[in-house]
């Protein structure tokens, strides 16, 4: 996995090393197709995306006002925004801690050469590939209030039913329960590979020196599994502040809008409440904090990475 | 004898492990056994066999049409990215000229902006151009959401790993620079073909975001949407719910458990943009 965070460093031009600008023709013809596709479907968007943020667009009419900062000045003084905040930043932040401790013991376990190992990998990463809106309805069934697997397992314990997806002091954290469940796979892979480029000539010199497990893990496993680390904790980041389609079919963003993502806000503005204006300013928003947040962490664990 | 000890124990953490993960697939498949007004818990094991609820929601959920949906938009969209996307990625890798590293930034940098902030206007657009409930946007809108990574994935790949006198000597034997991408250059790229294949048939057959968006009449609506509408009308009959959750899955997880090593390979290496 180092050497993928290598490769991506050479093909990304981050590497200091200078590459020779050539005289040749740039065939630029050949990715003019491309260039057409992506300007069209994301660039052109996006810019559109900040000037509707502007206006009082209802998202069908023909006509609107240009409204200067309202949207914004609406924004950050309605209280909404904030929960959708706070869930944004828990499904990001929540599930990236998970995520990574969960799948780094997982990749430590299996790393053993024990029964069953390749199983319990499959059985691990099989959900990454299933969609995330039919992970979140079999997860559904297991936390319905009336006959769910959940209340069904408490009334067998003498335990009284709990309406997990109805309360909006749970719900969120079962949402992150969820996705964490869902995407750990990711992580131990990337973890399991990370543990292999380790070489065992670390651990035996450790040995003769007498060092605990815990020692060894600190000084060497840790240090070497930084760049999956780096990996990992921004692609979890991404994919937690993106988060839709579980939210969808576990809570609906509700109850109210305890439970709103960002991207059930934005769907649910747009699509019910006519507020195609509004809708844009809080994808404005989201992407503000989207890119800060990644850039943060990208800077903060190549920083480690390079310290290590 | 305190190695084996070690080992057992592992082992048994494995299997917890396993279990534990197993559990959602389990109640998925005793949910979906059980007929309507069958309260028994959903942790035991219906005393009858019946498909009841597969029929009724392979029927009432549309899921044939929204299978092929799925396939068409699906394999429609990789095929587009395999080939929009190698075709960019070729110049870019070996033509080290100013523009061609501003293209390679503006193709990075796009990576990073998250998609779901465009879709208010890129609907608008949608709407505009009057290809809102067609398969066509599911399949665009999807080509330029992946492109990025394709480009990153084929340019870096085409650097790496593809020798140069190849190419010099089709040169100089006279081939058109068309001709050495698709008769030398191509052929040689099957690993990556591979990956963004993988990549686009995992991400593109699961998207729900923009299909939710794009795809709300019925005669074309994917496998999600169709899921999520069923959803909408019975909620309470989880049986049916879970019966067509299930058929739903199905096709990705049977891929899966056959191509493994691919599928876990292939989204590593698009692992980098997530």
């Amino acid at each position: 996995m180092s050497e993928l965070v290598g490769k991506l460093k050479a093909k990304t031009g981050f590497s200091r090393r200078k590459q020779k600008v050539s005289k040749e023709s740039s065939l630029w013809w050949m990715y003019i197709p491309a260039v057409l596709f992506v300007t069209i479907f994301i660039v052109y968007p996006f810019m559109d995306g900040v000037r509707i943020s502007f206006t009082d667009w209802n998202g069908f009419s023909q006509s609107f006002n240009f409204i200067g900062l309202e949207q914004y000045t609406r924004m950050f003084n309605d209280p909404t925004t904030w929960t959708v905040i706070r869930n944004t930043l828990l499904y990001g932040i929540g599930s990236t801690l998970l995520q990574n401790g969960l799948g780094l013991l997982y990749a430590i376990l299996l790393n053993n050469s024990i029964k069953f190992r390749s199983v319990t990998r499959t059985i691990v990463y099989l959900p990454v590939i299933i969609s995330p809106l039919i992970m979140g309805y079999i997860f559904y069934l297991f936390f319905a209030f009336q006959n769910g697997a959940l209340n069904d397992a408490l009334l067998f314990f003498g335990f009284d039913p709990v309406n997990a997806l109805g309360n909006a002091d749970i719900n969120p954290y079962i949402i992150v329960l969820v996705n964490t469940y869902q995407f750990v796979g990711i992580a131990m892979i990337i973890y399991l590979a990370g543990l292999q480029g380790i070489s065992k000539d670390f651990y035996e010199a450790a040995d003769i020196d007498g060092a605990s497990a815990f020692q060894k893990f600190k000084k060497i496993t840790m240090p070497m599994l930084a760049p999956s680390i780096t990996i990992n904790v921004v692609i979890n980041i991404i994919g937690g502040l993106k988060l839709f389609d579980v939210i969808v079919a576990l809570t609906g963003g509700g109850p109210g809008n305890a439970s709103q993502s960002s991207s059930t806000f934005m769907y649910d503005l747009y699509f019910s409440r006519q507020d195609a204006g509004y809708a844009a300013t809080q994808g404005v928003l989201i992407a503000f904090i989207i890119l800060v947040l990644s850039m943060l962490a990208l800077w903060y664990f190549k920083r480690k990475e390079i310290e290590a | 004898m305190l190695k084996s000890k070690k080992k057992v124990l592992l082992t048994f953490l494995a299997l917890i492990v396993a279990a534990m993960h197993v559990i959602p697939f389990y109640i998925l498949i005793t949910t979906s056994l059980k007929v309507r007004g069958d309260f028994s818990s959903r942790w035991a094991i219906p005393e009858y066999f019946t498909l009841e609820n597969f029929t009724i929601a392979w029927r009432e959920a549309n899921l044939g049409p929204a299978f092929v949906n799925s396939t068409i938009i699906t394999f429609s969209a990789a095929v587009l990215l395999i080939f929009v996307g190698s075709l960019a990625a070729y110049p870019l890798a070996r033509r080290n000229t100013k523009l061609n590293k501003a293209a390679m930034m503006f193709f990075i940098a796009i990576m990073v902006v998250p998609p779901l902030t465009a879709l208010v206007p890129l609907y608008q657009l949608v709407v505009d151009i009057g290809m809102l409930n067609t398969r066509t946007i599911a399949v665009l809108n999807n080509v330029a959401a992946f492109l990025p990574l394709t480009v990153f994935l084929y340019s870096g790949f085409i650097r790496s790993t593809i020798p140069k006198e190849l190419e010099e000597a089709a040169k100089i034997d006279g081939a058109s620079t068309i001709g050495i991408f698709f008769k030398i250059v191509f052929p040689l790229l099957k690993p990556v073909t591979a990956s963004v294949l993988i990549i686009a048939c995992v991400f593109i057959w699961n998207d729900y975001q923009f299909a939710i968006f794009f795809l709300q009449s019925s005669d074309v609506q994917t496998l999600t949407v169709a899921m999520a509408s069923f959803f909408g009308e019975n909620q309470n009959n989880l049986g049916l719910v879970g019966a067509a959750a299930f058929m739903a899955m199905i096709p990705m997880a049977v891929l899966f458990l056959f191509l493994q090593k691919y599928f876990i390979a292939g989204l590593s290496s698009g692992a980098v943009k997530g």
